[in-house]
């Protein structure tokens, strides 16, 4: 007998999104989000932000409305709740104030959303260098400015990250990024796509025309990041561009190559995977409503598959609207009635992945880093040991794991499984397949003494 | 290029296929081993690196002995190692514990130590240690904790840097290690040696063949007219962070390894092939380990796995030569640690039949004939 | 080393909140997280890894675990998922943690 009718888990914009259209039809919802308020990332601490930090632009305050949807009878929201096991039933094991519980379900809702992909190369792990989006939350939780800051990468994040810092009146020292005038011409034949979603086209444009405005230098064409730390603690960053060797001196170095689903629980509870060419990431398999090959198991949003923050609504909209149609409270064909605006929202939404894909992928020197790169920042494993362990026989994570502990860290492998993928398909044979690597709970660490009162809760440690 | 066929070739590249690999090229052979794919069972890379004896073969007497024979001879065998392949296996033989919450399970186990030692004549010590003679000896045993045996030939290896130092120790030993060939099937030919047909249809040949391919033995083993049926038994594990300082104690259930992590195990499921971690045992190993020592309450599980122990019908070795098809041994095991050394060296002037020749008749499998037959 | 914060903090109105880092006092806006606040306070290492590698947080989401501190005597607690609280004890962590809390700074 479930305990709760849907279990949410992730309060970003699908969570929020399928959690008000599942409770006004009825049912009793519980979302659990490990932040201690709700947004996620792309909204986070957005209800806090409601009369400041007005630099974070339009379509960052526009997610308080989802925000405060979430004030209904039917939803009970746990934040600073995280989840670490998903069980057949389906059950969710999760822990909240030093205290771990399990909750059954008839249906649980996946909406974990996505990180960084990682961008490694020399230096990465020096303080002074952060991912673009680390700085963004600084911004959006404790109103803090970068100062003296080079952002470096590829991909829309740096273009909005640069204008918002323009509009507080801390602008970006320089931006170097590294797609090719190639790249974005190969991205061409998705534009006509892409025009279905016109409106982010036309805000990505008015981004650009206003890091010109506000004379950022530019470099394109950028590679061969290096990072190292000069005797007042700031961080000398070298490149190439334009033919020759750059280098620039910075308080921090914001580096952004892109987001890729964050799949530990979906692979950890049984969920097949597959992998997603385009984007050069595995991900969940899933019908058009979201949901898995795993009875009561759903997906949405950004953790399911990149697509932003307006497909991530749209997608909860279509789980939820399926799960209250399992649920016997919608019949199919009312489920695909109310469907249609969300279906058309997401492929509004969708349109312009692909070019953007094209125009901004990953370089070769991120996925496949230089030999004295650090990989596994947990554990300090270099990418040439990497290597060595590839030329002496490995064949698969698992044994690069075994062999050098790369991805035994308590981050499990969530800053170095892509590198790792990277390196090993660099060297692989075209038609051996690379497998998603295995997952297992606790997908995020649990003290011992938390877990043993699982079982045995009267002898809970004081 | 026209290679000449191996005399010997090993399907398995585990602890137990490596170690018996070693023991032949000693001996002056020529061997091949044939391991399998990443994706494989592998018990190898999931074991606790134990090196005990405490208890073994206390219904078996010819375990008891042979067991006690591996430990003595596992210094020696870390040495060569170190000097084959350049690698510090870690070897720490200091002792070990067993501790108990239920004195009838204290007792029990005391009266399963006493008949191995009556066994092996005097050669096992240990140590039954209770309540706060324990807690004076060993600070900071919880208090739920009514006592522990204690073995001072027990101890533990960095079970990876075993499996890797192996498999250097064999190439460097001129031996040819081979991953991700699958065995298929293994088909006797007329007039002497074997085809071993590979998962990707390549066929290999060799003139003598030893099966050490832990669970993956089940069809193999058939192949060449063995009895013996392996069946895999779940033990599950929990890894913690890593701690600067040592735990005081090795014990079969919780144990340290190098780098600083705490791994605690031990338990036994029949699940079939099934690996996952469940969450009743996660709970009830973190519960066991905190009732032992109860300051690793705030220490953090960063990962839970399960592992299959190739267990054989009575969970004793099995160390059988065909005897419809010659030049076709079996040897399967679940303490591949253990008695790795007697594995690289003993076990190789079994297959060879030399003059030195051990019995280890005890071990043949025709003893499960005779279990169906009663 | 020390060096000077990499970012400057908006002057918005609001409680401050003390804590200590190392022993020494120091403040915070109230509602922000440990993390937020040692980058706030200053650009050095908040960590040293096994091998004496120097850190920061890092990813500002609970992923990388690179901001790990010693939060009021519990070790390897991550500061970007961590508020500051009124009078909390933060401290630094070089290398591995201790079983009683603390830290060795053995690698």
């Amino acid at each position: 007998m479930a305990e709760v009718d849907l279990i949410i888990i992730g309060a970003g914009p699908a969570g929020m999104s399928a959690a008000a259209v599942a409770a006004r039809d009825g049912l009793q919802v519980l979302m659990l989000d490990e932040q201690p308020q709700p947004g996620g990332q792309i909204y986070r601490n957005v209800a806090q932000n409601r009369s400041k930090r007005g630099f974070l632009g339009q379509a960052y305050a526009a997610g308080a409305d989802l925000v405060d949807a979430l004030d209904h009878p039917h939803i009970t929201l746990l934040t600073g709740a995280t989840v670490w096991r998903l069980d057949k039933g389906p059950q969710v094991t999760w822990s909240r104030g030093g205290k771990s519980r399990t909750t059954s379900a008839a249906h649980v809702l996946i909406a974990t959303g996505a990180q960084e992909r990682p961008v490694p190369f020399p230096g990465w792990t020096l303080p002074g260098a952060m991912p673009a989006g680390a700085a963004q939350i600084l911004m959006k939780t404790a109103g803090m400015l970068p100062e003296d800051a080079v952002l470096a990468g590829s991909g829309p994040l740096l273009y909005l990250i640069a204008a918002q810092m323009i509009d507080a009146g801390s602008p970006p020292q320089a931006l170097i990024e590294t797609q090719t005038y190639r790249q974005m011409l190969g991205a061409l034949p998705h534009l006509p796509r892409a025009l279905f979603g016109l409106p982010t086209l036309l805000k990505g444009l008015s981004l650009i025309a206003k890091i010109r405005k506000a004379a950022v230098p530019r470099y394109t064409a950028a590679s061969g990041f290096h990072a190292t730390t000069t005797e007042s603690g700031n961080i000398l960053f070298s490149f190439r561009a334009n033919g020759r060797d750059q280098s620039l001196t910075c308080g921090l170095l914001l580096t952004h190559q892109g987001v890729i689903p964050g799949t530990h629980i979906t692979r950890a509870a049984g969920i097949a995977h597959h992998w997603n060419a385009a984007q050069g990431v595995f991900q969940p398999q899933y019908d058009l409503w979201g949901a898995t090959d795993q009875p009561g198991l759903h997906v949405a949003g950004d953790g399911a598959g990149i697509g932003g923050a307006e497909a991530a609504a749209a997608a909860g909209e279509l789980a939820a609207l399926n799960i209250l149609c399992q649920s016997g409270r919608l019949s199919s064909d009312t489920r695909n009635q109310r469907a249609a605006r969300a279906r058309a929202a997401l492929f509004r939404a969708r349109a312009i992945r692909p070019l953007l894909d094209a125009a901004y992928p990953p370089p070769t020197d991120i996925l496949a880093p230089s030999d004295n790169t650090i990989v596994c920042r947990c554990e300090e494993v270099s990418a040439g040991a990497i290597r060595q362990a590839i030329r002496e026989g490995a064949q698969g994570h698992r044994q690069i794991k075994t062999s050098l502990r790369c991805g035994m860290g308590p981050c499990q492998g969530r800053m170095c499984d892509a590198t790792l993928r990277g390196l090993l398909s660099a060297d692989a044979p075209p038609d051996r397949p690379i497998a998603p690597p295995r997952a297992r709970s606790p997908i995020k660490p649990i003290a011992l003494g938390e877990l043993a009162a699982l079982s045995h809760p009267q002898e809970e440690p004081a | 290029m026209h290679q000449r066929t191996p005399e010997i070739t090993i399907v398995g590249g585990g602890l137990v296929g490596l170690s018996v690999a070693l023991g032949l090229l000693f001996s002056g052979r020529r061997v091949r081993v044939l391991d399998g794919a990443d994706c494989d069972a592998r018990a190898s890379q999931g074991n606790f690196g134990l090196i005990w004896g405490q208890g073994k073969g206390a219904n078996f007497a010819p375990y008891a002995h042979w067991t006690m024979d591996a430990l003595a001879a596992w210094p020696g065998f870390a040495q060569q190692l170190q000097e084959l392949s350049g690698i510090d296996v870690a070897l720490d033989q200091s002792g070990g514990y067993e501790f108990f919450t239920d004195p009838s399970e204290m007792d029990a186990f005391k009266a399963e130590l006493e008949q191995q030692a009556a066994h092996l004549g005097g050669r096992a010590i240990y140590e039954m240690l209770y309540g706060d003679d324990l807690r004076s000896q060993l600070k900071g045993i919880g208090p739920d904790v009514v006592g522990a045996s204690f073995s001072p030939g027990d101890g533990h290896v960095n079970p990876l840097r075993f499996l890797r130092a192996l498999r250097c120790s064999v190439q460097a030993m001129g031996g040819r290690v081979t991953l991700g060939a699958t065995v298929a099937a293994i088909r006797p030919q007329l007039g002497g040696g074997f085809a071993l047909a590979l998962a990707d249809g390549e066929v290999a040949f060799t003139e003598q063949v030893i099966v050490c391919a832990g669970l993956g033995a089940a069809t193999l083993a058939r192949d060449l007219g063995f009895i013996t049926q392996v069946r895999p038994q779940l033990g599950e594990l929990l890894i913690t962070e890593k701690l600067g300082d040592r735990l005081p104690f090795l014990s079969s259930t919780i144990r340290q390894v190098d780098e600083g992590g705490v791994q605690i195990g031990g338990t036994k499921a029949n699940a079939g092939l099934d690996d996952r971690e469940t969450l009743p045992i996660m709970s009830k190993l973190a519960h066991h380990a905190v009732t032992v020592f109860p300051a690793l309450a705030d220490v953090r599980v960063v990962r839970a796995w399960g592992a299959l122990r190739v267990m054989s019908p009575d969970g004793y070795p099995v160390y059988a030569k065909s005897g419809p098809n010659p030049g076709a041994f079996l040897v399967t095991c679940h303490s591949g640690v253990t008695l790795a050394p007697l594995h690289a060296s003993v076990l190789a002037k079994w297959i060879l039949n030399t003059s030195a020749t051990p019995d280890l008749e005890a071990f043949d499998e025709c003893r499960f004939a005779l279990s169906h037959a009663a | 080393m020390n060096v000077a914060s990499r970012f400057r903090t908006l002057p918005e109105t609001g409680d401050r909140v003390q804590f200590t880092l190392d022993g020494a006092l120091a403040t915070a806006p109230a509602g922000v997280t440990v993390a937020a606040a040692l980058l706030a306070h200053s650009g050095a290492w908040t960590r040293r890894t096994a091998q004496g590698a120097p850190r920061t947080a890092y990813c500002m989401m609970g992923v990388c675990f690179d901001c790990l501190v010693e939060v009021d005597g519990t070790p390897n607690t991550q500061a970007c998922m961590t508020l500051l609280r009124e009078g909390m004890s933060v401290r630094r962590q070089t290398g591995l943690r201790d079983l009683n809390g603390g830290h060795c700074g053995r690698g």
